[in-house]
């Protein structure tokens, strides 16, 4: 029951994109189709949980019983790196389109500030291995979930009649945040 | 001090070995050796006149039959007629090719600003700054970078003038 809270609260109370304001570089970069949006957020996915669980597995195994905790953002980066490699490498042997339509936004993924943000949290909050396992995989979902939406959003917006001063960035900006309006409105919930 | 030196490199070479070990696990094939084939054929000095972005995309769409092997100007016949032979199309079908073209410089309105060789692929032009430019036409592929890199607008492309060599029958109207 612990377990699906975490999940249920870090995918739509205190979603990352849009309650926290985490990573919203792919959520402006890659929202333009659907199927690049639905690559885009399966990949970070990936790479959101994997980086949880092994970023909870430095702190706890080697950061803390050596006494360098100080280290923690310099070897989390190193890991998240690592993995957003290794997605890189299978995403380009599993489907050459999607690397392709990915394109530089995949590397990118080291400097999603809600990759880090999650193994951060995950410390800070002083989680267990399955909890921050979930809570990776909440925040990973909540980040699909609000990618997909926004890019649903922004290819009926391609086709309706925007104000010239408003077309491109700005409306897209404009909708992200009533998006987030929306799910503050899940704030109390929980 | 020392202790975090040794973590962070254990964890640096651990991570690297790994990431290492799934490039060689997961290697993707690179493309088809008859596209690095045609790819070498091709003049590679990316001009774009074919409609694809370089040469590289323009040999994988002529290997995969999208587009004419006729379909580089720089080229010309040449180069038509030997991709023809290695993709074995039936030399009769080919159709005009456009004629290699040099570029040629105008001495009148060169300001030898260097700007043209800058901007060649082929290292076809020769000259120094301030001295009158001059294409050297066995090296020029007209990729029309150079045309495109000149402030005075003296550079136009020529087709190659008709010699002896050169010269053929013009062929039959066709019906």
């Amino acid at each position: 029951m612990d377990y699906l809270l975490i999940l249920v609260s870090t995918a739509l109370v205190n979603n990352i994109v849009l309650v926290k304001f985490l990573g919203l570089c792919p959520l402006m970069g890659v929202s333009s189709s659907v199927s690049s949006a639905w690559g885009m957020s399966l990949a970070t996915t990936f790479v959101l949980t994997l980086s949880a669980l092994l970023s909870w597995l430095i702190e706890h195994l080697l950061l803390q019983p050596l006494d360098i905790e100080f280290l923690r953002i310099l070897s989390f980066i190193l890991i998240i790196a690592a993995v957003v490699q290794f997605t890189e490498v299978m995403v380009r042997k599993a489907s050459p389109m999607l690397h392709k339509a990915l394109g530089i936004y995949l590397p990118l993924i080291t400097t999603n500030c809600a990759v880090l943000g999650v193994a951060l949290l995950n410390i800070n909050e002083n989680h267990n291995l399955p909890e921050s396992l979930m809570f990776g995989l909440g925040s990973a979902l909540g980040f699909v979930i609000v990618m997909v939406m926004f890019a649903g959003l922004r290819e009926r917006l391609a086709l309706a009649n925007v104000p010239a001063l408003f077309t491109g960035t700005p409306i897209s900006l404009i909708t992200a945040g009533l998006l987030s309006l929306i799910f503050m409105g899940f704030s109390g919930m929980i | 001090m020392l202790i975090a030196t040794l973590v962070l490199t254990l964890l640096g070479l651990t991570l690297g070995g790994l990431l290492g070990l799934a490039a060689r696990f997961f290697a993707v094939e690179e493309a088809s050796p008859i596209v690095k084939e045609i790819e070498g054929m091709l003049p590679g000095s990316q001009c774009g006149q074919c409609g694809f972005p370089g040469c590289s995309p323009a040999a994988e769409a002529m290997a995969n039959g999208s587009a004419e092997v006729t379909c580089c100007p720089p080229g010309g016949r040449a180069l038509a007629e030997n991709l023809a032979k290695l993709l074995d199309i039936d030399l009769s079908t080919l159709g005009e090719t456009a004629e290699p073209q040099t570029a040629v410089i105008n001495e009148d309105l060169c300001t030898g600003c260097t700007r043209c060789y800058k901007a060649c692929p082929t290292d076809a032009i020769v000259g120094a700054s301030k001295q009158i430019h001059v294409v050297y036409a066995d090296a020029c592929t007209g990729c029309n970078q150079c045309v495109d890199a000149c402030p005075e607008d003296c550079i136009s492309l020529i087709s190659e003038p008709v010699t002896l060599t050169r010269w053929h029958w013009t062929k039959p109207e066709a019906a």
